[in-house]
């Protein structure tokens, strides 16, 4: 029932905002249902066990409605509540027109969201994985920038694609599980003879790259980062993209092991490839968001990387990194909002010296630095050497190759942390003034975050486990 | 035999109201209210509370899922006649006759639904379609309605000519027109072969009923019959109409489609697949949403034709499941387009401000067209699709079918982006109270079942 809540909360005030006029109202509605969901969210990871919930859905076709909160779902969940009050409290002062639509499409997203995560029922993990898409569609073409119609379509085709390959690829292992059921036991139990498994690998490994997304898949994503409405961009590369990680965890490699482990080498040097790949464009952007969508492809690619390694501890490593990747990519995309709404430009070359205007500002941004470059005593440490670890024993040259992301990664980083707020002041930045209220306690919150998780990440790591 | 006797004498009925009623909305309450009568005397039979039992020698057979079509088409028709009862009353003079020409291909419909023999099958198509033929041109002022009421009859009968030549051949083969053992003859040496001239007989039979379905390459009539004729019969046309020829499509190959040979997939994978690529591809290319709408009911039935592939109980389950989608969602939209003025895509710009109902119930049925999750359309994709896979092997036309739905969602969005993305000031025409609660309800609906799919396969099963 407590996973059930997870669900209820954000679809029923999502649905109800629809109705409300009162631009604040909305605004204090939504945070609260965000917050409350947290609560609920904090709750289901301190229950010890497994929660499972599930009532028959269609019985004619084998479909039930079954929810299962193990660790790895836990711990998505958890990155997603904690992430929804976050982001509507950094654009609290934030005016959109048709508030009641913006905020009751995002709730719903998270609908979506929380239940890929918790989904254990194939055709379920399905609907809810189109659930999450189609809010996005609408929030980023209405909301987003000059080009959102164009570019939200080519996400929306792009990801449609994937999604009805990986139905294809869902119901052929249906077809072909003991007891014609969707629910992940009969697919984690089902026997495929090795052609049988290379197809539905394919079918359904396409839809997850294209999530990720894995090199060459990703063209849609910086686009989509940029045109986005910030709050919306938050939610895709915090959250939305370990949707596709999160599957090839959940659905891909215990339903077909075999072909993942043939597919290994092919997936994991996609990955390599896009992990330089992208720091090498990072290093060129002058604009703040395409230049975190870029990092952000090369941190997924790492990610993708070790999940195919086939070890126990890259692959916690991978399932602590999603949760602070989210956390950490929160916070650069809070930067960038500031930066913009303030300036009215993203543009590395037109800023500069913010450190003397907006000291507190400048520290937070250092420190989320040095998380995306995932230094020590930062959240992100811990989980990039398991997965480098893991990586090493699989296959030492592509690790070599693959390291080399983690300087391009502090050029490309700090690069930009510099431009921003060392330097002269610019005639855009003159005027720039610091953080204050909500944004700073947001952004405080997560710095604490990355901190505490950093010196003590045995919590995360147990709680995958 | 309960439906086809009652929708002739409802249908002469209807046609005699035009004279004791001057007011047209009067006219439209009695068509209603005939419906409703037509809805339950089919409903009753499917529960045997009472059937008028006529000796037809076996040339009828009413089961219980040619039946529940019936019931699914006849309640299609009466939310069509609601939504659209307004626009049926402005096409012309004629209302009365428009009504009866309705009630009667709702006749031919129910013989198609319970044919169990070539001749019925004919007798079916026939009584269906010549009312449409005259519907297509009930605007007769409109050059339009004229030149495609004309183009409809004469490839129309052209069909019908290669039909009977298909019959013929089958009956000079076997001798009868019965269905089933007109197929299972045994053959010289004990197995089943098709002799020549059955085999031929039933190409051409196959052909004709592509024609009808307007399946690929036999579609040409479509588009042009679909965009000329007034928008209201276009929507009883491209749905009700299209559902029960592909029910009789089905009907007719489903116990003999194993007898033509594994050169029959290969026909019909063809079809399915030259179907599904005009269809989707010629849609993406339009600037007029009525004629968009016609190529993507030419997809539509591209993916209706998987079921004749996989011919399986999936299947069966599906093409209900895929008709009554449909039909909600092509009915619907229909009801909203009807409305707006200007049919061009720039037509609906900004309607999702000016009318916010209208805009939303138009979303949803776009939704469930393209076959997006939460929506009936959903359900009706994928049964077509579970269909072919559990038939074994072709998992490369799932997907090329599949890739053919994205394509559809590329000009079924195309309306939503002009809605709601796009500034603009549509003229549309007010709807009554009624319609936008109706419009709004089958909205509902089409999400309800888009969740629960076992509510209208619950009802086939009870």
């Amino acid at each position: 029932m407590l996973v059930l809540l997870l669900l209820l909360i954000p679809l029923i005030t999502g649905l109800g905002l629809f109705a409300l006029k009162n631009d604040g109202q909305i605004k204090t509605i939504s945070l609260l249902s965000a917050t409350v969901t947290v609560i609920v969210a904090l709750l289901v990871v301190f229950t010890k066990a497994t929660i499972i919930y599930d009532v028959p859905w269609m019985p004619t076709i084998g479909a039930r409605f079954t929810l299962q909160a193990d660790g790895m779902a836990k711990i998505l969940c958890l990155l997603t509540a904690i992430a929804y009050p976050l982001i509507f409290v950094a654009v609290y002062a934030r005016q959109y027109k048709n508030s009641q639509a913006f905020y009751g499409l995002m709730l719903l997203t998270q609908v979506g969201l929380t239940g890929v995560f918790l989904a254990a029922d194939a055709l379920l993990f399905y609907f809810f994985w189109e659930l999450a898409l189609i809010p996005v569609y609408f929030l980023s073409s209405i909301w987003g920038g000059e080009k959102r119609i164009a570019v939200t379509f080519k996400f929306f085709i792009y990801t449609f694609v994937g999604s009805l390959l990986m139905l294809t690829g869902l119901l052929y292992v249906y077809f072909h599980t003991a007891d014609q059921s969707f629910a992940w036991q009969s697919f984690k139990g089902v026997s495929l003879s090795g052609k049988e498994q290379a197809t539905v690998f394919a079918l359904l490994f396409i839809a997850f790259a294209i999530k990720m997304p894995i090199f060459p898949l990703h063209t849609w994503q910086p686009d989509a980062y940029e045109q986005s409405p910030t709050a919306v961009t938050m939610v895709l590369s915090a959250i939305m993209v370990k949707m596709g990680i999160y599957a090839v965890l959940r659905w891909l490699i215990p339903v077909v092991p075999v072909a993942a482990s043939q597919h290994a080498h092919l997936v994991i040097t996609l990955s390599v490839i896009g992990m330089v790949y992208a720091s090498l464009i990072a290093i060129k952007q002058d604009d703040i968001k395409r230049l975190i969508a870029y990092s952000s492809i090369a941190h997924i690619g790492l990610m993708s990387a070790a999940m195919f390694t086939n070890n126990a501890a890259a692959t916690s490593g991978v399932m602590i990194q999603m949760f602070n990747h989210g956390i950490n990519v929160l916070g650069l995309w809070i930067i960038a909002e500031v930066i913009e709404q303030q300036l009215g430009t993203r543009k590395l070359s037109e800023l500069g010296g913010l450190a003397q205007k907006a000291p507190v500002m400048a520290i937070l941004l250092v420190v989320l630095a040095l998380a995306n470059i995932a230094l020590p005593l930062t959240n992100a440490f811990v989980g990039e050497f398991l997965m480098f670890n893991g990586l090493f024993h699989y296959n030492i040259w592509l690790m070599a190759i693959a390291g080399t992301s983690i300087i391009l990664a502090a050029v490309y980083t700090l690069n930009m942390v510099q431009k921003i707020i060392y330097g002269e002041l610019g005639t855009t930045t003159v005027n720039a003034k610091d953080i204050t209220g909500n944004v700073k306690l947001v952004l405080v919150l997560i710095v604490l975050m990355i901190v505490v998780f950093g010196i003590l990440p045995q919590h995360l790591i147990e709680l995958v486990k | 035999m309960n439906a086809i006797i009652f929708s002739a004498v409802l249908g002469v009925l209807l046609m005699f109201s035009g004279i004791f009623f001057s007011k047209k909305s009067a006219i439209t309450a009695t068509a209603v209210v005939s419906l409703l009568v037509l809805l339950f005397v089919n409903v009753a039979e499917t529960y045997s509370w009472f059937t008028i039992t006529v000796d037809t020698k076996n040339l009828l057979s009413f089961t219980k899922f040619g039946l529940f079509f019936n019931s699914i088409l006849i309640t299609a028709t009466l939310i069509f006649v609601l939504l659209s009862g307004k626009e049926i009353e402005n096409t012309s003079v004629n209302t009365a006759e428009y009504y009866a020409l309705i009630m009667f291909a709702l006749c031919g419909i129910s013989i198609l639904t319970a044919f169990n023999g070539l001749l019925m099958l004919f007798l079916g198509i026939e009584i269906m379609s010549i009312p449409l033929y005259i519907l297509t041109g009930a605007d007769k002022r409109n050059l339009k309605s004229n030149e495609a009421a004309l183009k409809y009859f004469l490839m129309g009968s052209f069909s019908t000519g290669i039909m009977l030549m298909g019959i013929a051949l089958v009956y000079g083969a076997t001798g009868n027109f019965d269905l089933v053992s007109v197929m299972n003859k045994p053959g010289s040496a004990g197995v089943e072969i098709p002799s020549f001239l059955k085999s031929a007989g039933y190409i051409l039979l196959f052909a004709a009923m592509c024609f009808k379905v307007s399946a690929a390459p036999f579609h040409f009539w479509t588009p042009d019959v679909y965009d000329g004729a007034p928008s209201v019969f276009t929507s009883f046309m491209a749905t009700i109409v299209k559902a029960a020829g592909f029910f009789a499509f089905i009907h007719l190959f489903e116990s003999n489609a194993p007898l033509l040979g594994p050169s029959w997939k290969i026909l019909v994978s063809f079809v399915t697949i030259a179907t599904l690529l005009v269809g989707n591809i010629t849609a993406v290319f339009q600037q007029s949403i009525k004629r968009m709408l016609a190529y993507s009911s030419i997809a539509q039935a591209g993916f209706m034709l998987l079921a004749l592939f996989s011919n399986n109980d999936l299947a069966r389950e599906g093409i209900i499941l895929y008709a009554v989608a449909y039909c909600m969602a092509t009915i619907g939209f229909f009801a909203v387009l009807i409305k707006v003025k200007d049919y061009t895509f720039e037509g609906f710009n900004g309607l999702g401000k000016k009318e916010p109902i209208l805009a939303f119930a138009a979303t949803v049925f776009l939704l469930s067209l393209a076959g997006i999750p939460l929506t009936a359309g959903f359900f009706a994709k994928y049964y077509m699709l579970a269909s072919v896979i559990k038939s074994g092997g072709a998992l490369w036309l799932v997907i090329t079918a599949v890739l053919f739905a994205a394509v559809s969602v590329y000009y079924y969005f195309k309306v939503i982006q002009a809605m709601y993305f796009k500034e603009g000031n549509p003229e549309v025409a007010a709807g009554s109270a009624i319609y936008r609660y109706l419009l709004v309800f089958l909205a509902a609906a089409v999400i309800l079942i888009g969740v629960l799919p076992s509510i209208v396969l619950n009802w086939f099963y009870f």
